[in-house]
């Protein structure tokens, strides 16, 4: 994984630095609070409904082990013995205290990490497919180009005072793992017809109040221009994406008012007038970041391991954890594997200290050192050898890591809600646990097969639950908590939005919901189609008729009660 | 109001019109583009001002007459007149650029590399944020990653040359 170099260093050093001063500041009446805000947010400091959170970029995911046991360590000393694992695939600290802040943010620049623009209406933490570098399926290697945009977007004089906060992904395999389709920019990296490396970029995906899928506005950008076209992009958007309503300042909306035509036409007028050369990172310095992503040092074995065969026929449940969780490696001898955050009754994305802790041993000890966050709140080990598995299962389990539930139907997303937020107007992680519940049944659960469920406890969509198969958005109704259900809705390559099912309805009642949902497409199912498969096919009427009689045996159920 | 440069506070010249008379009388008038289209302009070269939202072509036709530009910054949080000093300065003005409204001391290194010489400043928010507050702040960082902005050289660069060293 990239190592900082001493300007690497200086820079968060300075970083730490000038946010201490800017606290001092703030102290000392120099700043307003309108005008401290929007520096801690850019420091990734928010003010929540109990307590400040401080969010640290995990930049596309990739950490070491050394650096989760700094996690754990700063969670054990200044939160409360956890932290919090985001769909930006970001970690969360829910109750640090102001005047800890600067202490924090050097222990984390001692292992080369920051909270830089993990908030605020400036370039966010760059994400990439959790996979990156060792996917079976992957033609090239992302996180390059994502630590490239890392350092470029890093405090930029031009665009730290956007219109809004501004999100991009970047994926280099078949199949999109980093939700492409649904962020500010979304670069695929791709080959043209001469065998040339490059990207096609999407503008103006997003989720939020008004989802929107992401349109190609380029089909093949030269791989060493990259930088002056986001430029540009970024130009046009800092120069016209709307400022009088936060709600309608994203890109999205900017393209969809101006048109993906119209809003190419400026991005690609701009691009002719920058002067690219001047902007775009020197051959050299894209391969110096590229070394530091070449391939580990694998060690030759054969595709098959003889000693996890058989562990795998005596241990059923290690059998299940290496089908569920397992992720085919590009190296034979080697397999990749989900970890997941989503014990049954547990918090989605929580992880103690004393798990961050074991897990970076497991980590230096089966993984190379190395470790991946998804943004599905979940862990990634990237490069196991077949032939640890049985043991690294074995402990895993002894800290209650080993729950064999990857893209099932308790793998639930759920931001934080109204248990943290100041923003949300319901509850989700107490839904998600309810659901888990019902379907905490190995057996059933394997037997209803992928499912990604993803709830939001806001119109906001933290929770990403427009592009859920299942999406639960909680909402305030009448000083009730009130859930809508929608499905179909998907983050990958066949990027789609999901559609309602009918009225909200109360959460008591989610976990009956899902279970009529999940009837439904068992009843439709044909072969071995997924349920988002199931729901393409036969669209959403059937689901929606099953979703009214729920909602009508319901009611009469309660009024028989009242 | 009070002028901020990089080297500290300077005296202020220009005086902002509202009229052509006013524009005719003012020593060194600062005007308006709205109105700069409309009237005669001043034989001595004017300073001109602007709103960040100001298209850089309409601007542009009064480069050879202005020696200095004001973009006017409605609040702190409002970025579009830093895209808008990076235009003019491609398009070739030459000239003092000034950043005009209620900026705070954190911005000012962004501002300058960005294309601007100064801020002009309400009182009120100097009162808060002296002058020595903004000499600090602009020092605050030494190092950037983005070339292309501001005068030192970026991250990028400074490895570049840091390679060709060890390779000599």
């Amino acid at each position: 994984m990239y190592r900082y170099d001493e300007f690497d260093e200086r820079f968060v050093r300075e970083r730490v630095d000038q946010f201490r001063t800017q606290i001092a500041r703030r102290l000392d009446g120099s700043l307003s609070e309108d005008e401290f805000k929007p520096l801690r947010l850019k420091n990734g400091l928010y003010l929540q409904l109990h307590a400040y959170m401080l969010r640290i970029a995990v930049p596309y995911g990739t950490m070491s082990g050394r650096q989760l046991r700094q996690l754990a360590k700063i969670a054990r000393e200044y939160d409360k013995g956890y932290g919090h694992f985001t769909t930006r695939q970001n970690l969360q600290f829910n109750w640090p205290k102001l005047k800890d802040i600067p202490a924090i943010l050097d222990l984390l620049a001692d292992v080369e990490m920051h909270a830089i623009q993990t908030s605020g209406n400036c370039i966010r933490n760059t994400t990439a497919d959790q996979f990156s570098g060792v996917a079976a399926d992957e033609s090239e290697d992302p996180r390059p180009t994502a630590e490239l945009l890392r350092q470029w977007s890093s405090q930029h004089p031009e665009f730290v005072w956007l219109p809004r906060k501004f999100k991009i992904a970047v994926t280099g395999a078949e199949h999109d793992r980093a939700a492409i389709k649904v962020h500010d920019i979304g670069l695929k990296l791709k080959r043209n017809e001469a065998g040339e490396p490059g990207y096609e970029i999407s503008v103006g995906g997003g989720l939020g109040r008004t989802p929107m899928i992401g349109k190609v506005i380029r089909e093949f950008l030269p791989k060493d221009e990259l930088l002056a076209y986001v430029e540009a992009i970024m130009r046009v958007y800092n120069a016209e994406g709307r400022r009088d309503n936060k709600f309608k300042a994203r890109v999205k909306i900017l393209v969809h008012e101006t048109g993906a035509e119209e809003f190419t036409r400026r991005v690609e007028d701009e691009y002719a007038k920058l002067d690219g050369p001047t902007i775009n990172a020197p051959q050299e310095e894209i391969e110096r970041i590229a070394a530091y992503f070449a391939a580990p040092d694998y060690e030759d074995l054969p595709a098959e391991s003889v000693t996890l065969d058989s562990a795998r026929r005596e241990d059923a449940g290690l059998d299940r954890f290496v089908e569920q969780n397992g992720f085919a490696h590009k190296q034979p001898g080697y397999i990749a594997f989900t970890v997941s955050l989503k014990p049954v009754g547990g918090v989605p994305g929580d992880m103690s200290a004393d798990q961050m802790d074991a897990f970076a041993d497991i980590a230096e000890k089966y993984s190379l050192g190395e470790l991946r966050v998804t943004h599905s709140q979940n862990l990634v080990l990237p490069y196991v050898k077949k032939d640890d598995v049985p043991a690294l299962y074995t402990e895993l389990k002894a800290h209650g890591l080993a729950t064999a539930n990857a893209g099932l139907v308790t793998d639930i997303i759920a931001c934080p809600g109204l248990d943290y937020c100041a923003l949300a107007t319901a509850k989700s992680i107490p839904i998600a646990q309810e659901i888990a519940k019902t379907f905490a049944d190995d057996a059933r659960q394997k037997e209803i097969g992928e499912l990604p469920i993803k709830i939001s406890g806001c119109i906001n969509a933290c929770g990403h639950h427009h592009v859920g198969a299942i999406g639960i958005l909680g909402l305030e109704k009448g000083g009730r908590e009130n859930y809508q259900i929608t499905i179909g809705g998907d983050a990958t390559e066949h990027a789609s939005l999901g559609e309602r099912l009918g009225p909200g309805i109360d959460g008591e009642d989610v976990p009956g919901a899902i279970e009529a949902i999940v009837e439904t497409y068992l009843g439709e199912k044909q072969g071995s189609e997924s349920f988002i498969e199931t729901v393409r096919r036969v669209g959403a009427d059937p689901f929606k008729t099953r979703f009214a009689s729920f909602v009508e045996e319901r009611s009469k159920a309660l009024e028989a009660a009242e | 109001m009070t002028i901020i440069s990089a080297e500290g506070e300077r005296p202020n010249a220009y005086t902002i019109v509202e009229t052509a008379d006013e524009a005719k009388s003012a020593s060194k008038p600062l005007v308006p583009l709205a109105l700069a289209s409309e009237i005669e302009v001043p034989a001595i070269p004017y300073g001109l001002l602007v709103p960040n939202d100001a298209p850089v072509d309409e601007i542009a036709q009064h480069f050879s007459s202005v020696d200095l530009i004001a973009v006017t910054f409605p609040a702190f949080a409002d970025g579009r007149g830093f895209s808008l000093a990076k235009r003019l300065r491609r398009e070739g003005f030459e000239g003092t650029l000034r950043a005009s409204g209620p900026l705070i001391a954190d911005q000012f290194a962004d501002a300058l590399a960005c294309g601007f010489d100064e801020v002009d400043l309400p009182d009120t928010m100097a009162n808060r944020q002296p002058v020595q507050q903004w000499l600090e702040m602009k020092d605050s960082m030494t190092v950037h990653y983005q070339t292309g902005f501001g005068e030192g050289q970026s991250i990028l660069q400074q490895r570049l040359a840091a390679r060709k060293e060890a390779a000599q």
